[in-house]
């Protein structure tokens, strides 16, 4: 299994302390990250995928320094897929996923069988095959979405950090989204999303609730000391409920 | 890629080689007394016609072609490095420091309290103003590049040549207001011509070309990735410090040769990579290398047109370019501005 953790990290961006000391491993499985806006996911995001440069602390993959490894190896160990951005050119959808295997091809290499295989599969498991020739500028956000995530999944990397994957997502392709983590996860893949959607991040095997930068609490998904935990950082607006085999999160709109 | 795609890039490719093979015949055929092929094939025939159609019009001709060549293929890659599609080549700093390089070699000469021979200032002409231009454009872009700490910024870098192209202009009419003889040939230099082209300035010009655009093609790739924004490419792996550096060298150089032979031809760069995207939207890949082409054949054609519209007399091909590009980018905006 491939490891990769931070210990002890702390990032500023301008005057904002977006990381204060945060010690973290990704373990096997699902793993999300929540927390109110501004708590640092994201950035925990970007520093795990070697994006960003903690100002102190330490980020290891596979024991060494996560800065040390070269680009390629490390975009090849691990699979990133941001908020949605500001995409340019007249890229399609199929070129868009073929990018997925960069980390592997490097710039000049031509991609094998293998290679197309994958981005193939990828397309398939992200239900995006359909609209292939397309432009990525014409497609719709949720049709967008689901291409940049067919991008890394053709990654084919045994580390998937997802920031926001349902965004623009319908619920039935946000509940296809879940089920198709919980596939990679089955394949061996450790999966680390931030998730906005609360009812989608219980989903996961584990939960880590990130607010002002620190780590408030971690535990199993289906933990009622983390629910707690989870109510109270979100100032008691919101609560838990047992729906079935899972759990939903309820605003309060009560006064 | 879809078959759709594949036949727009093929007819965009016939297309482009064939109307630059049109356009070559017509700038040899283009003269003083306008545009004719039997004129052309007298001059051939003629006692003089190695001379002008050897000498001249050829290199003229080809000259046009690889400057816009140079500048298609930098406003590409510009387009795609600074993921703006309205990046223009000159934005490094290129331009001013080039037109600053102009104006110091013409304006030396009375700054130093003499005027220039006819053969000194014929010489300057040769070697001066475009070795002057080339060192000024490389000092632009140094200065550039120096202010914005590197290229890992864009939005700085951006910004830093602004800064660098207003400062330089401003130094180049502060000279010329002390040395007011300068002004006729800084103006020469600014409206772009192709005028002076020769064997050596295309021989310079295809070494550039050849330096510059295949290595765009070959990272074309990066900027691929680069589309899908910093981040994106950074976790594919690109190694985006060492390819921002390579293409920004490419720019300069490609520039810089552009300029100094053949002064500021306006929106060629800006223009060719917008009309290759509309006619066959494609990878960088492509649109690198068809920009290049793209903008040798608009170039060629506005040589042609310069010499030809009102023959004996010539319009500076700079003036018809950017008449001819900014009108086709106002068509552009309205378009936009309609869907």
């Amino acid at each position: 299994m491939t490891a990769l953790s931070v210990e002890n990290v702390h990032v500023s961006l301008g005057t904002t302390r977006a990381l204060d000391g945060v010690t973290f491993a990704v373990e096997p499985g699902w793993t999300s990250i929540v927390g109110p806006n501004g708590a640092g996911k994201s950035t925990l995001l970007r520093v795990l995928a070697g994006l960003l440069a903690p100002d102190a602390g330490d980020v290891r993959l596979d024991g060494k320094p996560l800065a040390s490894w070269p680009p390629r190896a490390r975009g090849s160990a691990i699979a990133w897929l941001g908020q949605p951005a500001d995409v340019q050119g007249e890229l399609t959808a199929l070129d868009v996923v073929r990018l997925g295997r960069l980390p592997k091809l490097g710039l000049f290499a031509a991609p094998t069988a293998d290679d197309e295989a994958r981005v193939e599969r990828a397309m398939a498991d992200a239900e995006c095959a359909a609209w292939r020739d397309r432009r990525l500028q014409e497609l719709s956000g949720g049709e967008r979405q689901r291409v940049l995530f067919a991008r890394a999944l053709a990654v084919g990397a045994p580390v998937l950090l997802l920031d926001e994957p349902t965004t623009h997502l319908d619920p039935p392709h946000q509940g296809a989204m879940a089920r198709l983590l919980r596939r990679q996860v089955q394949a061996g893949t450790s999966v680390v999303s931030v998730l906005h959607d609360l009812s989608i991040a219980l989903l996961a095997d584990r939960v880590v609730i990130l607010a002002g930068g620190r780590i408030r609490a971690s535990g199993a998904s289906d933990d009622p000391a983390l629910h707690a935990a989870l109510a109270d950082v979100f100032g008691g607006a919101i609560r838990v409920e047992r729906a079935g085999a899972r759990f939903v999160v309820v605003p309060q709109i009560e006064t | 890629m879809s078959a759709a795609d594949e036949r727009r890039r093929w007819r965009l490719a016939v297309g482009l080689a064939l109307v630059t093979g049109v356009l070559l015949v017509a700038g040899l055929a283009a003269g003083g007394d306008g545009w004719s092929l039997g004129e052309a094939w007298r001059t051939w025939r003629g006692a003089d016609g190695g001379l002008i159609i050897g000498d001249i019009r050829a290199p003229r001709t080809l000259g046009a072609w690889l400057v816009g060549a140079l500048l298609g293929f930098s406003g590409a890659t510009a387009q795609g490095l600074f993921r703006n599609p309205l990046a223009d080549p000159y934005l490094l700093g290129s331009a001013s420091g080039a037109a600053l390089g102009v104006v110091l070699v013409l304006a030396a000469g009375t700054l130093a309290g003499g005027t220039f021979d006819l053969a000194t200032a014929n010489r300057l002409m040769e070697l001066g103003v475009v070795g002057a231009a080339f060192v000024g454009a490389l000092v632009g872009v140094s200065l550039t590049l120096s202010l914005a700490r590197g290229v890992q910024g864009t939005t700085r870098l951006v910004l830093s040549g602004v800064i660098v192209g207003v400062m330089l202009s401003a130094v180049g009419d502060l000279v010329t207001s002390a040395a007011p003889d300068a002004l006729r040939g800084k103006q020469t230099f600014l409206l772009g011509s192709t005028g002076f082209l020769g064997w050596t300035s295309c021989a310079v010009l295809a070494v550039g070309a050849v330096l510059t655009i295949p290595l765009g093609w070959r990272l074309a790739r990066a900027l691929d990735a680069l589309a899908l924004g910093v981040d994106a490419a950074l976790s594919l792996g690109v190694a985006l410090a060492r390819v921002r550096l390579a293409l920004i060298a490419a720019l300069a150089l490609a520039t810089g040769l552009a300029v100094s032979q053949a002064g500021l031809v306006a929106f060629v760069g800006l223009v060719a990579p917008h009309l290759v995207r509309r006619f066959a939207p494609a990878t960088h890949g492509f649109t690198v290398v068809a920009s290049a082409a793209m903008g040798g054949a608009l170039l060629l054609a506005a040589d042609v047109l310069a010499r030809s519209l009102i023959a004996p007399q010539e319009i500076p091909v700079g003036v018809l370019t950017a008449l001819i590009g900014g009108g086709y980018l106002i068509l552009l905006l309205r378009r936009r501005r309609a869907s």
